[in-house]
């Protein structure tokens, strides 16, 4: 083990030295790590605006922002945390788990790779500079919807053409995930032998690769609707701003996969690690994550109950829509059925893993009550969907990151992070979380509408418990930071099966991971 | 299990990434400059395309290169196949975005406009019907016909993927005149094609008044050909490439991923000019 430190320390890297060595990295370790610390910024840059947006929602009444600027925060805070913070973030854990898992020595294309990340700054420089032009960022909400957003200004275009870079970085990222998991799996390691972290994967790149583009056509109508004259989206020449919404949602519900079905692969990493039970039913995990695949683009429609559909339309995509709880329920009895009877502990990765499953599955149910199209003609536009989407986002996907977080912090540092850090962080986070967000279905259910920064009084009491929680989840977060400086900096050193419990190539190799690993490719039996 | 392992070709740190990043964003913030009225706009765009262009370039070479230099294994043509095809799969979706605004105008959003209270409160008399350029554009316009230019150019474009094919044909079994020959031919067709193409706008423009913002057919005509005329040139630019590289003598009967992949795109190219074909023109 000593040893492997200090050939690590002295670095067994080659090439440029300092900010040149990031610049051109071809390693998937590399890029992994700029992508987690990009997603990290991101992260903390959305939350900043989210908490902008609780300031002034403290109270009824205007005292912080304009509306205007209200508006445009919703969206950014929106658009940052999807395409900026949450996206990335898996992408990071792509990058640096794939190859380790299944015996690869880098991803198969690996400059592809360093531009799939390096594209990411310039989208993000466009799309937070659009706060400082004339006119502002746009405020036409993060689903640009038509015909609002072909009248913003400036900060319009400018996130319409981040979007178009951050749709060339994840067409390129998911082909590269694609092919590395076809063509680079060590001999023996059968596609029904990956992890499940690898087929989930495997699955969201199949679904970014159908639907970016789609999202690229969206938002270049809006653009030849704004400045060249086109009218896609104007019923005067014979468009349509439903349609807009079609096309948005056509791409946004996959998206929505896209930022989920990662999660349940790193759940389901975790999970059998402490209960120290093999995964149950890993078969029917990948059937499950594929059938949600592929009914994702069947029901894009239950997002526009509200904007005019014939009865026979709301009635199909209703039902479709319920059909992905099936799958849905698979992934969780699957998650809970591992844990029976297993010898559970609970360190900061498990106790993550849980709290996702408690947590998410309460949004996964909210999901379920808002596809029912009478309810959802209720609720749409209230916060009673914000609560819904933020307990698959923030208690799914970003507790899932937590949870891979802490995980494989080990592997990437060598340390085992602090363990009373971590779970301050986690009783934080899952107590703050449920304050904010809890008390916004019974707004939502009151009729409380969302994007709106003043309220009627009666809205009072939950605002400032939802505010107070907000300030409390934001600062948690900074309790993550320092765990992760931590464990970087030092702590106990790591084994090479860090965690007791944990199966997987990528436990077979030292900790901290050297540069290149897998040179040779490993034999699976 | 014991077979000898063919180790995976991973390139060294390469400086051209960061010059497609920096061209991208030159790129997008020059064109919203330009759009909203900045006099820089134009000349960020415009140094993005010269910096894409030089990082295009470097890139590419470094790849053929490589290839050349007998660096890339079965495993990394495989690789190749694989991106390639997803590649293309992505590009049809790009374009399954635009078939499917025409084929909601067409089905849905017209005949709609043309009911119920929409007609009866906001704009009297409108018929609905295709083409249109909608309610509110009394402008009268000449929509585009078949038989003419397009016939034509579909034969033109499929005369094209046949040629290709032959000069595919002649560098399998190492008959490098026919490889040629054929690849010029192909190049040649697509460039016809396009100025084909670009004939028909001006005419579209000059005599028929059907334009840009000649409402939901001229948008959905110009973006659907626009965006295949551009993929074409993308194409042809790719197959001139591949022309460059066999008058270099590259290429082996048995490995030629940067010959088959033009090819691909190419053939991708066709088939939706043939679906824009029916659904553009004809129908």
């Amino acid at each position: 083990m000593a040893a492997v430190m200090s050939d690590h320390a002295h670095g067994d890297h080659h090439g440029p030295t300092g900010l040149m060595r990031w610049i051109t990295t071809t390693n998937h370790k590399d890029i992994g790590t700029m992508y987690l610390v990009f997603s990290f910024i991101m992260f903390l840059s959305g939350g900043v605006m989210a908490l902008t947006i609780r300031a002034e929602l403290f109270q009824p009444g205007l005292q912080v922002v304009q509306p205007e600027f209200f508006n445009q925060l919703t969206t950014m805070h929106g658009l940052v945390m999807v395409f900026g913070a949450i996206m990335p973030a898996f992408v990071g854990f792509a990058n640096w788990q794939i190859p380790l898992m299944i015996g690869a020595c880098d991803m198969a294309f690996a400059r592809m790779n360093n531009w799939s990340f390096w594209l990411l700054p310039p989208a993000a420089t466009l799309l937070i500079g659009s706060f400082f032009v004339p006119g502002g960022a746009t405020a036409a909400g993060w689903t640009l919807y038509a015909p609002l957003s072909v009248q913003m200004g400036m900060g319009m275009d400018m996130a319409i053409f981040a979007i178009h870079i951050m749709g060339v970085s994840s067409i390129m990222g998911a082909i590269n995930i694609v092919v590395t998991i076809l063509n680079m799996r060590a001999p023996g390691m059968t596609m029904m032998k990956m992890p499940l972290f690898c087929w989930t994967w495997l699955i969201t790149a199949y679904l970014l690769i159908a639907v970016m583009p789609v999202l690229a056509g969206a938002v270049t109508m809006v653009l030849t609707d704004r400045h060249f004259g086109t009218s896609f989206f104007s019923a005067a020449g014979g468009g349509d701003p439903v349609m807009y919404q079609h096309i948005f949602w056509f791409f946004g519900h996959p998206e929505v996969y896209i930022m989920i079905l990662p999660a349940f692969g790193i759940i389901s990493q975790i999970i059998p690690t402490f209960a120290r039970k093999p995964l149950f039913g890993y078969a029917s995990m990948v059937y499950a994550t594929a059938s949600i695949a592929i009914l994702s683009f069947s029901v894009w429609a239950h997002h526009m109950f509200t904007t005019g559909m014939p009865a026979v339309g709301q009635l199909f995509f209703m039902y479709a829509t319920m059909l992905i709880a099936v799958p849905t329920g698979v992934k969780v009895f699957n998650w809970v059925a591992t844990m029976w009877r297993g010898s559970m502990t609970f360190e900061t990765p498990m106790l993550f893993a849980v709290g996702f499953i408690f947590v998410f599955t309460m949004g996964g149910f909210t999901g379920l009550i808002c596809a029912i199209a009478p309810i959802d003609i209720q609720v749409q536009d209230t916060y009673y969907v914000v609560a819904h989407f933020h307990y698959v986002l923030v208690a799914g996907s970003l507790f899932a990151l937590f949870a891979g977080a802490y995980y494989w912090l080990p592997k990437w540092t060598g340390h085992m992070p602090d363990e009373r850090i971590g779970k301050l962080h986690f009783w934080c986070s899952i107590v703050f979380f449920n304050i904010t967000f809890f008390p916004m279905h019974f707004l939502g259910l009151a009729g409380m509408p969302r994007r709106i920064p003043d309220y009627a009084l009666q809205f009072a009491d939950f605002n400032m418990l939802a505010s107070i929680g907000a300030f409390g989840f934001g600062l948690s977060q900074l309790i993550f930071l320092a765990a992760v400086v931590k464990c970087v900096r030092g702590g106990e050193k790591a084994a090479a099966r860090a965690w007791e419990g944990a199966e997987g190539l990528e436990w077979t190799v030292p900790s901290p991971a050297p540069h290149h690993t897998f040179e040779e490719a490993p034999v699976v039996k | 299990m014991t077979q000898t392992f063919e180790k995976y070709f991973v390139p060294e740190p390469s400086k051209y990434p960061i010059f497609g990043s920096i061209a991208l964003l030159l790129f997008g913030s020059g064109a919203a400059m330009w759009l909203n009225g900045f006099k820089a706009g134009p000349w960020a765009f415009f140094l993005g395309i010269a910096v894409l262009v030089f990082m295009l370039f470097g890139w590419f070479g470094q790849v053929v290169h490589e290839s050349e230099g007998g660096k890339y294994g079965r495993k990394v043509d495989r690789s190749f196949r694989w991106s390639m095809g997803w590649f293309i799969f992505s590009e049809v979706m790009f374009f399954a975005a635009f078939f499917g605004a025409l084929f909601y105008a067409r089905v849905l959003s017209v005949p709609w406009l043309a009911t119920g209270d929409t007609v009866e409160l906001l704009w009297q008399g409108f018929a609905g019907g295709w083409p249109t350029a909608g309610p509110d554009k009394p402008d009268p316009f000449t929509p585009m016909t078949a038989w003419g230019i397009p016939a034509l150019n579909t034969l033109i474009l499929l005369s094209s993927g046949a040629t290709l094919t032959w000069a595919h044909h002649g560098l399998r079994h190492d008959k490098r005149s026919q490889l040629k020959l054929g690849l010029l031919v192909t190049i040649l067709l697509g460039v016809l094609f396009l100025s084909l193409q670009i004939y028909e706008y001006r005419h579209a423009y000059a005599e028929l008044n059907l334009r840009l913002d000649t409402g939901i057919y001229g948008s959905t005509f110009y973006l659907l050909t626009g965006f295949h005329g551009m993929h074409v040139t993308v194409g042809a630019i790719m197959l001139t490439v591949m022309l460059g590289r066999a008058l270099a003598g590259h290429f082996t009967p048995d490995s030629h991923f940067g010959f088959e992949a033009a090819a691909w795109y190419w053939h991708f190219v066709d088939v939706v000019w043939l679906l824009l074909f029916v659904v553009v023109y004809l129908l």
